[in-house]
């Protein structure tokens, strides 16, 4: 085996049979899978039962088809299995509400139709789902009033309302857009990309700062030349990244399916009546018994399976991660190589750090307003790129503009062999270099060592 | 034939003159002790030699070649500044170092479990770095060093840390490994340990090699014609004995006899000593005075003033 070879592998092995190292593979998936089944728990699953007292402080109607005294509300809230109204004019105290079995109250002002604003006293938050309906069932009626107010019949109102569907369409390619959703799966990449050129790059940086402080360095380089040394560090720390990654990628798809396989089952029901793991079946038997629910995982199922590039999208982050993280890995070795230890680092790191924090930045940019030229820009510096342009990859590129991912991707290559070099330079110098507190200036001389 | 030969090497750090003009030859099978105070250019020259920097000017021939990376396996270092990866097992890691210098894994197992057995270190196999006292890591660092039978030997100061029966240690090992053949470069501050194993030094002050040669050739170069004379009898009788070619420079009195240092100054001889003294005293000894390394280390660097930067 080569020396480098050596290297690569003792940096690898002894990272990964670390038990921090172990703990995190196995952490990150179920903190995802924990996060993405606690949102369609939290989102599907409220059984909580509500009773809600209805104070309608509005006049009396004075509708004389009524056979009894009635305001506005009246018995009008239409109530669910889960959800109850009762009625009065006489609002509870807030103490005594609280002491009350009502989940909850609302108050319904007098002038509710010139002003629409209820108040809903609670104990315990409603759900968002509680509180959506409450808040549709209140304006139907508030509509209805007003239809009558200005004789419109429901059914002409009905014909009238209009409900626009706004449909994206690409003028090059004639497809329909769905770029801000697709940005939000390259948005996830990029903090993805982030995260790890941070967490890996400065595991480079205390590693070199390890060996030279144990002084093992000298053994070392009078077997390796100190840029094998550099760069048989840097690389096992890579492989030691994408095991992580690979491991991530497949430990969250199995983690994953089993929570929502697990959570689809228990909304359709205890019988049963599907038994298979098939999203697709699951939601499309699903939808019939509560559209509204389940429209939004069909959504959200929908972009993640069918309009996400994945193979794309995993190429270009294994490159952008890559490429990213070899630059910035070596710039941190150069830091670690010039300073005795950690608080010396701070002045160094600045620089590195603040283009990743300015990527990310730019990349939330990216979400909104995806063909700035800010977002542009960013898109092709090295420093920046491997963060932004996760998420113009994600919306795609067409035959006009697909030159820029190449330019990026040229840059970033021309970058990691620049910073590469100059970390070479500084760092040959530096682990030899002790008890010298390194200014700019020094660094520089070292160059032309 | 030399092993090393060392030829006009200097080398500056951007303001500092690390070597001027240092030409040094090792013979082959010597046991060559680099001297010289802090400061000096030791390190830098070894440095150099391990190929860990450049010289700014010169030529090193190893073997009658120009050093290259290929001379790497051949050469053993121990750094004066040097350390394990804390983390590591000892033995993983004396495997580590010793594939570092090409040597192939089953080999390397072979060689270190002699090598742990011989300084009775086979329960560390398995300890971490972190849980071995400084000396017990010196002596893997020693044996990593050595493993793969280098003809050429580079110990930086390598008895600072041992405790004295491990030092002894050392020292055994060093004369063994001569004995099999190896050339051994070594820089230390202990004079004693110099006069003990070393057949050759050089010594480097303020950049520039002041002295170099055969220990024994060094040591009579700077005698001064002195000798101890054992004698019974009275210092006074001695005294007066003495004529004005001799010079008494010190004595004392130990073990029942007395003992006085004597100069011959120009053109005076031991038996003209010996027949002045014979009348006046009985005399027990007499012995030249060489001067200790020590003595001419001081002497040197003293004379030309250590470099403080």
């Amino acid at each position: 085996m080569s020396k480098t070879g050596l290297i690569i592998e003792r940096e690898y092995v002894s990272r990964v049979r670390k038990k921090s190292f172990i703990i995190m593979t196995l952490l990150g998936p179920i903190l995802v899978a924990g996060l993405f089944g606690g949102g369609i728990y939290l989102g599907l699953s409220d059984d909580s039962s509500y009773n809600i007292l209805v104070v309608d402080n509005t006049a009396q109607l004075r509708d004389s088809s009524a056979q009894s005294s009635t305001t506005l509300f009246w018995n009008q809230l239409k109530p669910t299995k889960q959800m109850k109204f009762q009625y009065t004019r006489e609002g509870l105290t807030n103490a005594a509400f609280d002491s009350s079995d009502y989940t909850a109250m609302l108050v319904i002002r007098e002038d509710i139709v010139t002003f629409p604003e209820a108040e809903l006293v609670f104990r315990k938050l409603p759900s968002l789902t509680a509180r959506s309906y409450i808040k549709a069932e209140v304006e139907k009626v508030i509509e209805n009033e007003k239809l009558k107010l200005n004789s419109i019949s429901k059914s002409t109102y009905d014909r009238i309302r209009t409900d626009l569907e706004l449909i994206s369409v690409d003028a090059k390619d004639g497809s329909t857009s769905f770029k801000q959703e697709q940005a939000f799966v390259g948005f996830g990449f990029a903090v993805l990309i982030y995260f790890f050129i941070f967490m890996y790059g400065v595991q480079v940086m205390r590693g070199v700062m390890e060996e030279k402080s144990n002084r093992i360095v000298e053994v070392i380089i009078s077997s390796v030349k100190p840029f094998q040394l550099m760069m048989g560090k840097i690389i096992g720390i890579a492989l030691v990244g994408l095991t992580q990654f690979l491991l991530w990628v497949i430990l969250t798809g199995v983690l994953t399916s089993v929570v929502s396989g697990f959570f689809i089952e228990d909304v359709v029901g205890p019988n049963g009546v599907v038994e298979q793991m098939q999203i697709t079946d699951d939601v499309a038997s699903d939808m019939q018994k509560d559209p509204m629910k389940n429209a939004a995982i069909q959504e959200m199922i929908d972009l993640f399976f069918f309009r996400v590039n994945w193979p794309l999208m995993l190429g270009m982050f294994v490159f952008y991660f890559l490429g990213g993280y070899l630059l910035f890995a070596s710039l941190f070795a150069a830091v670690g190589s010039a300073v005795d230890n950690e608080t010396d680092t701070q002045q160094f790191m600045l620089p590195i750090t603040l283009p990743l924090v300015f990527g990310f930045i730019v990349s939330e940019f990216a979400l909104s307003n995806p063909e700035g030229a800010t977002v542009f820009w960013f898109s092709l510096v090295p420093l920046t790129s491997p963060v932004v342009m996760m998420v113009r990859v994600a919306m795609g590129f067409d035959a006009s503009n697909i030159w820029q991912l190449f330019l990026s991707m040229g840059l970033l290559v021309a970058g990691f062999f620049g910073a590469v070099w100059l970390a070479g330079k500084i760092y040959r110098v530096g682990i030899l270099m002790y008890g010298k507190k390194v200014s700019y200036k020094e660094l520089a001389k070292w160059l032309r060592f | 034939m030399d092993l090393l030969q060392i030829s006009n090497l200097s080398k500056t750090y951007a303001a500092h003159q690390a070597l001027r003009d240092v030409s040094i030859a090792v013979p082959r099978g010597s046991i060559f002790g680099l001297l010289g105070p802090n400061g000096a250019g030791k390190t830098s020259l070894i440095r150099i030699v391990n190929q860990i920097t450049g010289p700014d000017s010169g030529e090193i021939l190893f073997d009658g070649k120009p050093l290259s990376q290929d001379h790497i396996s051949r050469i053993g270092y121990l750094p004066e500044e040097r350390g394990l990866y804390k983390k590591m097992e000892v033995g993983e890691q004396a495997l580590y170092l010793a594939r570092l210098k090409g040597m192939s894994k089953g080999e390397a197992n072979r060689k270190l479990k002699i090598w742990f057995e011989r300084f009775e270190i086979t329960t560390w196999w398995h300890k971490k770095v972190e849980e071995l006292s400084k000396g017990m890591a010196q002596k893997v660092q020693f044996i990593t060093t050595v493993l793969h039978e280098p003809e050429f030997i580079i110990l930086d100061e390598p008895f600072s840390g041992f405790d004295p029966i491990n030092a002894n240690l050392i020292k055994e090992e060093i004369k063994a490994l001569a004995a099999n053949g190896s050339t051994i470069m070594l820089s230390t501050h202990n004079m004693g340990s110099v006069e003990e194993i070393c057949t050759h030094i050089a010594l480097i002050n303020r950049a520039e090699k002041v002295l170099d040669g055969p220990v024994r050739e060094v040591r009579s170069k700077y005698k001064q014609g002195m000798y101890d004379v054992h004698f019974n009898g009275t210092m006074l009788a001695l005294g007066n004995a003495l004529w004005a070619q001799f010079e008494l420079v010190d004595h004392y009195q130990s073990d029942g006899y007395y003992t006085a240092r004597v100069r011959l100054l120009e053109g005076s001889t031991v038996n003209q000593l010996l027949g002045a003294l014979l009348p006046s005293v009985e005399i027990v000894g007499i012995q030249e005075v060489i001067p200790s390394m020590n003595d001419i280390f001081i002497n040197v660097v003293g004379k030309n003033g250590v470099d403080h930067e």
